[in-house]
């Protein structure tokens, strides 16, 4: 008998980090940022401002439980513990479950905190395409948010939406946005609706696409309804994007095509963004308790 | 800062705007909107300020298409009770 246990095409890997560099014992203020999302949940803790350890795992059914694990594995083998931790944040869909957290944030204002420490004060557009909604935010320099657009009532474009294409497809998720890059660029699909995805897939296949080319006019499709949306709010340079979808090369090359725009290359997992603004806020508020007295 | 609450669906666009650096609070609107789309609450946005501006609520964000629909009847911009009782007219409608 064969051992027949199906891939799940759609399963991204977990991970956890921890600085080499720093000792959490010589910081002065520990804070921690838990962004639990609709699909994934990161945990970073950072020490003075300075990225000190992160887990990011899928999220389950149970919120609280999501944020307590994500906060375990991040911790693991450190030493440190949660009552070390000054001030915790929770930002992103399942804020107001975060069991430990002093404060719940907007993820909006995370993001873009967020972004600011990952890309640099330069940047004043950030583009974020999460497990299930898609923001665009203009911030300043100090990563302050000026204006925001969200559209969180559709999947298209997400996390969810890839998912759903990658299963479909029985292409793994790693290489959906690889094998997107095609020679001659098909035809956006006419649909990005999630719900209608399958019909939409096997329509193109029937008519001969290949795989690739399925996939090439879905993230065709997915960037062009991401651009309407930072159109809508006007694109600032410099441009920087967020959450999962960074990670796919056929959303993302898509974007900075029909944009004009080039958007710098993370050197952080991407899907760290709101925490590690939620654990800057964190530190903000720290400081500004200690200056009330 | 330009707060756009609301989403596009297959029918259009629906985005209340709300420039929190214009709203100073006063809470005029809330009281004008006949189907408590608005209120008054910390700036959400920003976490480090102290004060208190205008947000459409999460029960109404994603239905303000329905939600104001009572006040613009044939779909088109009317006098809106919520855009009149704005003095520093923070209080803006896409549709």
């Amino acid at each position: 008998m064969s051992d027949s246990k199906e891939t799940e095409y759609w399963r991204w890997t977990e991970s956890r980090w921890t600085n080499p560099d720093l000792d959490w014992k010589d910081g002065d203020i520990i804070s921690a940022g838990v962004d639990v999302g609709s699909v994934s949940t990161q945990s970073v803790i950072m020490v003075d401002g300075e990225l000190y350890c992160y887990s990011n795992r899928r999220t389950g059914s149970n919120s609280p439980d999501s944020a307590n694990n994500a906060m375990t594995w991040a911790l693991e083998g450190t030493g440190l513990k949660l009552e070390n931790i000054q001030y915790s944040v929770g930002t992103g869909y399942g804020r107001v479950n975060v069991p430990f957290a002093n404060r719940a944030l907007t993820e909006i204002a995370c993001h873009a905190r967020g972004a600011n420490f990952m890309y640099g004060p330069s940047i004043r557009t950030v583009l974020d395409m999460g497990g299930q909604d898609c923001k665009a935010i203009r911030c300043d320099h100090r990563g302050k948010v000026t204006a925001f657009l969200m559209n969180d009532k559709c999947a298209a474009g997400t996390g969810r939406g890839m998912e759903v294409f990658a299963d479909i497809l029985q292409v793994h998720i790693n290489d959906v946005g690889k094998m997107s890059i095609v020679e001659d660029e098909p035809e956006p699909v006419s649909s990005t609706c999630v719900v209608f995805a399958k019909s939409e897939a096997v329509g193109l296949l029937r008519k001969g696409y290949t795989k690739e080319r399925v996939l090439a006019a879905y993230c065709s499709a997915m960037a062009h309804r991401v651009v309407t949306l930072l159109e809508r709010l006007g694109v600032e340079n410099d441009f920087a994007i967020t959450g999962g979808i960074t990670k796919n090369i056929g959303v993302v090359s898509r974007i900075e095509k029909e944009l004009g725009v080039t958007a710098p290359e993370p050197k952080v997992d991407p899907q760290l963004a709101g925490a590690i603004g939620a654990a800057l806020f964190g530190k903000a508020l720290v400081e500004k308790a200690r200056k009330k007295g | 800062m330009k707060a756009n609450y609301g989403y596009k669906d297959g029918s259009g666009e629906f985005y209340i705007t709300i420039d929190t650096d214009l709203c100073d609070g006063c809470g005029k609107c809330v009281a004008a909107c006949p189907e408590k789309v608005l209120e008054v609450t910390e700036d959400e946005i920003d976490p480090l300020a102290d004060d208190l501006v205008a947000r459409v609520t999460d029960a109404h964000r994603k239905k303000i298409k329905y939600s104001c629909a009572p006040c613009k009847p044939t779909g088109q911009p009317s006098n809106l009770p919520c855009v009149n009782a704005c003095e520093p007219v923070a209080i803006a409608h896409s549709w």
